[in-house]
């Protein structure tokens, strides 16, 4: 049943024979991955997997580091990323990204969530205003900022400023949102709030989370990817991977003999 | 078990509490000995400011009035002013404030932010560091061939400013680098996360953390413009300026000059040694000046991330 509604929905990302260097260091191997719309994938595997890497791939921010090689491809939409016609600004503002660490700006809380809309061309105070609010209420965090929107960003608990760091990634509407370890840094509260957050998000946004928590990958995620030395060893419905793992390596990693 | 036991009573031969007491003794002298050491450097540094502070003051009592701050030059050590060298030196700044901040900040921003990390990049940063250490004569002469003589700028104010400009354009572009390499990858890693292109990242997340390292590197650097000598000498500039510059092609004098000259005239009139002391407190006072601006902008716009 779950399956079959799985199937039918519409694909955003589909991820052919990929492969990744650093340097002379080959972090991802021959990865094939699909990813339905309005899903939560979740990425788990041990340290130095290739999770992280694989995901900043899907927005191209893994080139940002010098040395990284590439080969295959990766279908947004129909369309490849790495395609030349395929502006990598264009990428990144249609797929977001949510990072391990709460990286706001040293700016107002104002001026971190409408920062996108401003540089994608939205002038007027008041649509800016309107987007901050949407934005704001999207990430549950309108209650607890909206009397203090000038007020500096740091001045923000660290799971309010995560909650930030999402409200200003959705501001410019995306339809992926990328989001690495996002809770890693945060108390468990913040965590549950983030959770929950995360699932209200799915409605709207296509999700991939890459986690260290295989409780949060069950509490949270439609389908789990398991990674290991930047291999895809096995990905299917969550229930499916940590009820009846299919392959050995995986059921000894959600069984915690290893990793 | 035995095994622990015997461990344990190397271990303490090794350290025993008397050797430690003995040690410690040699220690706690040695410390007191590097504190009186370092104490003393910087007494002596002191002292000599003291006494230059001290003697220049002394002079210059009497001398230094409104009416030296407001009278152009005379032959009377009485009469005499330097309001022409207030007037030229702070014309000079207007040339080299904005040249070396645009050059310099542009320069670190390119080799920081656009150039591949490749041999090339290290070779010019070597090369500019090496710039910064290169005297300042040897920048007036380079000055007074291409400004003075090929662009047939001779000692104008703009031919002294573009010299001075090249002169502390190596330490803008230090500070300014240092400061932009100083900001975390983590905020131009969220900007970039939203399609913001390399320039819109640089301008509205890099300089604005920036702006306080390379705001003070730039006071810095026009405090050392503002007392250098040397590359003025060579370019030319008199001190015997009777009319005040009113535009950047005038001739003109600075405050340095006026000191250097008044100062070798000094063999041939003694007051003029007061009226050089007068000069160098109000460049001192000057140069206080321009340090708390950098202080001040420093401390209002530093931002904690």
């Amino acid at each position: 049943m779950v399956n079959k509604e799985l199937a039918n929905k519409r694909s955003i990302f589909k991820v052919n024979k990929l492969n990744l260097w650093y340097g002379d260091d080959h972090a991802l191997k021959d990865l094939d991955f699909e990813m339905k719309e309005n899903n939560v994938s979740a990425i788990i595997g041990p340290s130095g997997c290739g999770k992280s890497t694989f995901i900043k791939t899907l927005n191209r921010m893994v080139e940002l580091i010098p040395s990284v090689r590439t080969s295959g491809e990766i279908l947004f939409n129909g369309k490849n990323i790495f395609d030349n016609s395929f502006r990598v600004e264009e990428l990144r503002t249609r797929v977001g990204m949510v990072f391990q660490k709460p990286n706001p700006f040293p700016k107002s809380i104002f001026e971190n969530v409408v920062y996108g809309a401003k540089i994608h061309g939205i002038t007027r105070k008041s649509h800016l205003m309107e987007i901050a609010e949407a934005s704001l209420r999207s990430a549950a965090l309108w209650d607890e900022v909206k009397d203090r929107l000038n007020d500096n960003a740091y001045g923000l608990s660290g799971g309010q400023q995560q909650r930030l760091c999402i409200a200003r990634s959705i501001a410019i509407q995306p339809e992926v949102l990328l989001m690495d370890e996002p809770t890693s840094a945060l108390d468990p509260i913040a965590t549950a709030k983030i959770e929950e957050l995360i699932i209200e998000l799915k409605k709207e946004y296509t999700i991939v989370i890459v986690t260290h928590s295989m409780q949060q990958a069950a509490r949270i995620s439609d389908e789990t990817a398991f990674f290991l030395m930047g291999e895809l060893i096995e990905k299917g419905d969550t229930k499916g991977i940590f009820t009846t793992p299919k392959d050995k390596r995986t059921e000894d990693y959600i069984t915690g003999r290893f990793g | 078990m035995s095994c622990e036991i015997e461990h344990k009573g190397t271990f303490n031969t090794l350290l025993n509490i008397n050797k430690i007491k003995k040690n410690l003794t040699r220690r706690i002298m040695i410390d007191k000995i590097a504190t009186m050491i370092f104490f003393g450097s910087t007494l002596f540094a002191l002292l000599v400011l003291g006494i230059l502070i001290y003697r220049i003051f002394t002079q210059s009592i009497g001398w230094l009035d409104l009416q030296f701050l407001t009278s152009t030059l005379s032959i009377f050590p009485e009469k005499a002013g330097i309001l022409g060298a207030i007037i030229g030196s702070f014309l000079l700044m207007i040339i080299v404030a904005p040249v070396t901040i645009v050059l310099g900040v542009a320069t670190a921003i390119y080799l920081e932010e656009y150039a591949s990390k490749s041999k090339f990049q290290s070779f010019v940063k070597m090369n500019i560091s090496n710039l910064a250490g290169v005297p300042s004569v040897i920048f007036g002469l380079l000055g007074l061939t291409v400004f003075g003589r090929l662009l047939n700028l001779g000692s104008s104010i703009l031919a002294g400013g573009l010299t001075m400009s090249l002169l502390v354009l190596p330490i803008v572009v230090v500070a300014a680098q240092e400061a932009v390499r100083a900001v975390p990858g983590f905020l131009r890693d969220a900007s970039y996360a939203m399609g913001a292109s390399r320039w819109t990242t640089i301008r509205k997340v890099v300089l604005p953390v920036a702006l306080p390292g390379i705001l003070t590197g730039s006071i810095l650097a026009l405090s050392r413009a503002i007392g250098e000598t040397a590359p003025l000498v060579v370019l030319g500039i008199p001190a015997l300026i009777l009319r005040i510059p009113t535009g950047f092609m005038d001739n003109f004098t600075a405050l340095p000059i006026q000191i250097y000259y008044w100062t070798l005239d000094a063999v041939l009139t003694r007051e003029y040694a007061n009226l050089a002391a007068a000069t160098i407190v109000a460049l001192m006072v000057m140069l206080a000046m321009m340090n708390s601006i950098a202080i001040i902008i420093r401390n209002k716009f530093q931002k904690r991330y």
